[in-house]
């Protein structure tokens, strides 16, 4: 099982009910994973300061663990808490500080993204509790993807939780399941892409990473994904500006789209789109198999 | 003429008073409102009633159907129509993957697009797609007839047996042993039959259609490959 929504917005008078739409769509698809849920958004971004999200330990106070943070850092920056997360708002050149300081200050703490404008939110739990403790609804955003988890492959942890990011400002969810991915965790780690989980999701986000890094745009390492993972798999992936889905040549696992003038839409079931303004005259369809859907913002 | 609320009444209770109609039922007009994308809605309806579906149902809706005629006002999701054994199931929007999936006898009509491996192990069912379908569809299909208006993906037919396939639009790819086949007469005659049935008779064209079916290479025992076994 598994639930993906995603929701990527043209009409930028949508943007500020990216949030609402997409906890609602989410909401649809809390029978298909009851365990934990996550969010991705895609903010806006504040020129010349990067966004570094992280998880504070269970029972902590990610509040105080930031403003420690910030202090230690030196540097003038803004933090905001929502539940159990913390974003830190910090210039770039300092990102490798703080993740570096989290590590040697709270191990336990977890940097769910980093990037200019994504902010992942996830824990364990119902759903419909995930995103009220975090107030989804109430953020806005130019694209984002949610993902509610039934766990097959790895605990159920919040780092186990869907959305994986590896990259900076990238995503993905996934509903599937992979073969090859402790070799192909292997190699990555070799390859210096941090994996911090023994999750197979995880790995299918740090194999695009790697090829985004070697120089592949985010639609050519879908299309290489398609020789070089073994599984079967429906991928939702973001990028800062782009939004991207890639279902497996079997194509077994469910996903349904929709397009108007306004937006991009994919989920799981068509239930979860019935909740999107003018969805009665949107074009709907499934996507193809081994087939690259590719969206960006100019 | 019973009006069940989805959104009051649960599921169970709904599929439970559909389930004990019997033969002389005289309850033969149901209405489901907010059916809200649920699964398995007027799953087992084994009496010849009408069920209309007010909105989107999620998987296997009408799975196992016998006798009853369901009417799915918007689109379906995984499986409608799975192993049904007869009656009708008329969906008025898009049908998602493995619509009609081994059934076995009835008429399922779909008003909109079809997806992936439609009719997947048909067994006697009959299939009218007014739009497309997608790849690997009538897979294994066994008997029973697919009919599609527009296009179909990669890989129809593959490994078919003797499902007859009939499809207007491309064909991006046949399967395994599937091939076009010679339409004559008696296939003009059974694909207007099921044009009619789906109400287009007059409007839509047998000739437009072409027939595709098994090459029986990959089923039949062959005596030049006994050494294979």
């Amino acid at each position: 099982m598994c639930g993906i929504a995603g929701l990527f917005i043209k009409d930028p008078t949508l943007e500020p009910d990216l949030g609402r739409l997409l906890a609602r769509m989410t909401s649809t698809l809390r029978g298909r994973g009851p365990d934990s849920a996550g969010f991705a958004i895609y903010a806006d971004a504040t020129p010349g300061l990067v966004k570094l999200t992280f998880a504070a330990p269970e029972g902590t106070d990610a509040e105080a663990l930031a403003t420690r943070l910030l202090a230690a850092l030196g540097v003038g920056g803004i933090a905001a808490v929502r539940h159990t997360h913390a974003v830190v708002t910090l210039p770039a050149e300092d990102v490798a500080r703080a993740e570096a300081w989290l590590s040697e200050n709270a191990p336990e703490a977890s940097v769910m993204s980093t990037g200019n404008r994504l902010e992942i939110y996830k824990d364990v739990g119902d759903p419909d509790d995930v995103a009220a403790a975090f107030a989804i609804s109430r953020m806005a955003g130019s694209h984002g993807i949610s993902h509610t988890r039934m766990a097959t492959e790895s605990a159920v942890t919040t780092n186990g939780a869907h959305p994986f990011s590896t990259g900076a400002d990238q995503c993905l969810v996934h509903n599937g399941s992979l073969s090859n991915h402790a070799s192909l965790r292997r190699a990555l780690r070799q390859d210096g892409i941090r994996i911090r989980t023994e999750n197979d999701s995880e790995v299918a986000a740090g194999y695009l990473t790697r090829k985004m890094r070697d120089g592949e745009s985010l639609d050519e390492a879908l299309t290489s994904s398609l020789k070089d993972l073994d599984g079967f798999f429906t991928f939702v992936v973001g990028t800062e500006n782009g939004f991207s889905v890639l279902r497996d040549p079997i194509a077994c696992k469910p996903a349904v789209m929709a397009e108007t003038d306004r937006y991009v839409a994919f989920a799981s079931e068509f239930k979860s789109l019935t909740v999107l303004p003018d969805i009665a005259s949107a074009k709907v369809w499934e996507p193809k198999p081994a087939t690259v859907y590719f969206w960006e913002h100019s | 003429m019973p009006v069940v609320d989805l959104a009051k009444s649960s599921l169970r209770e709904l599929n439970a008073a559909l389930q004990q109609l019997g033969p002389t039922t005289n309850e033969t007009d149901w209405t489901v409102l907010n059916p809200s994308g649920e699964h398995a809605i007027a799953a087992g309806v084994d009496a010849p009633v009408t069920v209309t579906i007010a909105g989107p149902v999620g998987y296997f809706c009408g799975g196992m159907n016998k006798l009853a005629t369901l009417v799915v006002e918007g689109s379906a999701g995984q499986g409608v129509g799975e192993n049904m054994m007869s009656g009708l199931i008329h969906v008025k929007g898009d049908a998602s993957q493995s619509a009609g999936a081994t059934g076995r006898g009835g008429l399922l009509i779909v008003e909109g697009n079809a997806s992936a491996r439609c009719g997947i192990s048909m067994k006697g069912i009959d299939i009218v797609v007014k739009g497309g379908i997608g790849h690997l569809s009538a897979f294994m299909g066994q008997s029973g007839r697919l009919v599609v208006f527009g296009e179909a993906g990669e890989a129809l037919g593959d490994s078919l047996y003797e499902a007859r396939l009939y499809v207007r639009g491309p064909v991006a790819g046949l399967g395994a042993d599937c091939i076009e086949k010679e339409m004559r007469d008696e296939h003009r005659q059974e694909l207007f039959d099921l044009i009619k049935a789906a109400g287009e008779a007059g409007k839509v064209d047998v000739g437009e259609f072409r027939r595709y079916g098994s090459a029986r290479k990959l089923y039949n025992f062959n005596i030049d490959n006994v050494d294979a076994y």
